[in-house]
């Protein structure tokens, strides 16, 4: 018998979204049974790697049959979830989602900077966003989509926050990795040199040419306009 | 100026603003007038200020780090006043720009988290109810709380010989840290045999103290045991499947609100 297949069972009636190690757990608690077979014992100790690799083959052809529900990894942990453009038929099945109120725009844009960047402090956030950010925070985390993390080890130890689970589970992502953009945005990894002028032009690390004022009297084309 | 024709939006932010101002310049952020951008954000707060709106005070930092970028710009680049150790990165410009490119894309990510939280709205999950004959028939249910005594007695046999006398050492344990424990063991395995609760305890009050906290979170309705055949081991499971869980033992008037629906769908009921 194939494991993908016994995952797939596994998942169709789960009650929860199952995380490979949870799969893991399952394969063992079915071998220890007494009237466990040979194939059921075979497979005690299946690993979770073997697992993840049979569940993203399965997520794939759910994929290419184009059904209407598809095979999702959220945070973690995988279940079998409804193609979004059925909403309509599913609100009226099950009533309207008891989900909260969507997020305002600076909510979202203090989510984003700490989700890209984290952990990040409260002054960081604000550095970026030119605002303070004391309510959004708090609704932030009143809704348990970010969490203090620690403490950042500077003048006054501030407080370090970083998001949750619940943050990827109420965007659906698989992981902070699954994040749009998220090598472009995500802090510049340390093993690039402090070149004067970075690869990506998009990346705000060096000035300009432009705006550069090193050689004094060579003032910028830009300025002189005015 | 078409000042009539002003259609007024809020702003999160002077970097808000300023983003706004050059969108509508239609010009990429690297090569905006600063001195223009100045003249237009001071523009705006005059006119937040006619409108009465209150100024938050972000705003007029920016207003005044834009005055020093314009009246910097005024004066030829020999008579500029050098800003001690005034490096290309110390450029009041150059710094100004830095931070509305960063802003710009976090408002950019904004945008499509916000397109995921939207996605995410129609996304139903499948949630299947458990089969009843599950539990019903693997488990006896009723167990008595002298099973659980039975069960308790075996485990501290196995401190019964080392009695003997001994310095006596003050309670290390307390219920309510074991309550948090056996949550912490539960959300690991669906069902956890009984010994299991005990393997690591060191001494008889900790044995106690895990028993109390296995009781009182029978009582408060959060853990159901039950035994798969007759004199076997007692199994413990979680009576719902998500059950949010104070760690205080305080008995709360209705101690179980599940989120989750069909609360009466419990087999022990």
């Amino acid at each position: 018998m194939e494991l993908k297949f016994i995952l797939e069972s596994l998942l169709f009636s789960a009650q929860k979204p199952l995380s490979p190690s949870e799969l893991r757990d399952i394969f063992a608690t079915a071998a220890a049974a007494e009237d466990a077979d040979t194939t059921v014992k075979g497979l005690k100790k299946t690993k979770e790697a073997d697992i993840i690799a049979a569940l993203e083959e399965l997520a794939k052809e759910h994929e290419a049959a184009a059904r209407s529900y598809r095979l999702v990894c959220v945070a973690g942990s995988w279940q079998f979830v409804t193609q979004p453009e059925f909403a309509p038929w599913l609100k009226a099945l099950v009533g309207v989602k008891a989900r909260p109120s969507r997020l305002s725009q600076p909510a979202l844009e203090t989510l984003a900077i700490i989700a890209y960047r984290q952990p990040m402090t409260r002054a960081e956030i604000e550095q970026i966003r030119g605002v303070s950010v004391d309510g959004t925070m708090q609704t932030l985390l009143e809704r348990g989509l970010v969490e203090q993390s620690g403490r950042a080890e500077v003048i006054g130890r501030p407080a370090l926050y970083t998001t949750t689970t619940a943050f990827l589970e109420y965007l659906g992502l698989k992981s902070l990795e699954d994040l749009p953009a998220a090598d472009e945005l995500r802090r510049i990894p340390i093993e690039k040199p402090e070149a004067p002028l970075t690869a990506d032009p998009g990346l705000a690390t060096s000035a300009p040419p432009e705006l550069k004022l090193e050689e004094a009297g060579e003032k910028p084309a830009e300025a002189a306009k005015t | 100026m078409s000042e009539y024709q002003v259609k007024f939006e809020v702003f999160e932010g002077p970097l808000d603003l300023l983003l706004y101002l050059i969108k509508k310049e239609e010009v990429d952020i690297y090569s905006v007038n600063l001195t223009k951008l100045a003249s237009q954000f001071i523009e705006y707060i005059e006119m937040m200020r006619e409108f009465d709106l209150e100024i938050a005070g972000e705003f007029l930092v920016m207003a005044s780090t834009l005055m020093y970028i314009k009246s910097r710009e005024l004066l030829p680049v020999e008579q500029q006043a050098q800003v001690e150790d005034e490096e290309a990165g110390e450029d009041p410009r150059w710094e100004l720009i830095r931070q509305l490119v960063e802003y710009k894309k976090f408002k950019d990510a904004a945008a499509q988290l916000q397109t995921l939280e939207a996605r995410q709205e129609g996304v139903f999950p499948r949630l299947p109810i458990k089969p009843q004959f599950e539990e019903d028939k693997a488990t006896k249910q009723d167990i008595s709380v002298f099973d659980l005594l039975n069960a308790v007695n075996a485990v501290l046999k196995r401190f019964e010989k080392r009695d003997n006398p001994r310095e006596i050492f003050e309670d290390k344990w307390t219920v309510s840290e074991k309550i948090e424990m056996i949550v912490r063991v539960m959300e690991k395995g669906v069902v956890v045999r009984f010994s299991e609760l005990f393997e690591d305890a060191m001494s008889r009050s900790e044995v106690v103290c895990t028993f109390l906290a296995l009781l009182e979170l029978i009582r408060l309705k959060q853990l159901v045991c039950g035994q798969s055949s007759d004199f076997g081991e007692i199994e413990i499971r979680k009576r719902d499947a998500v059950v949010p869980m104070s760690a205080t033992p305080e008995p709360p008037a209705n101690p179980t609100e599940p989120v989750a629906p069909a609360p009466a769908e419990n087999p022990t009921s």
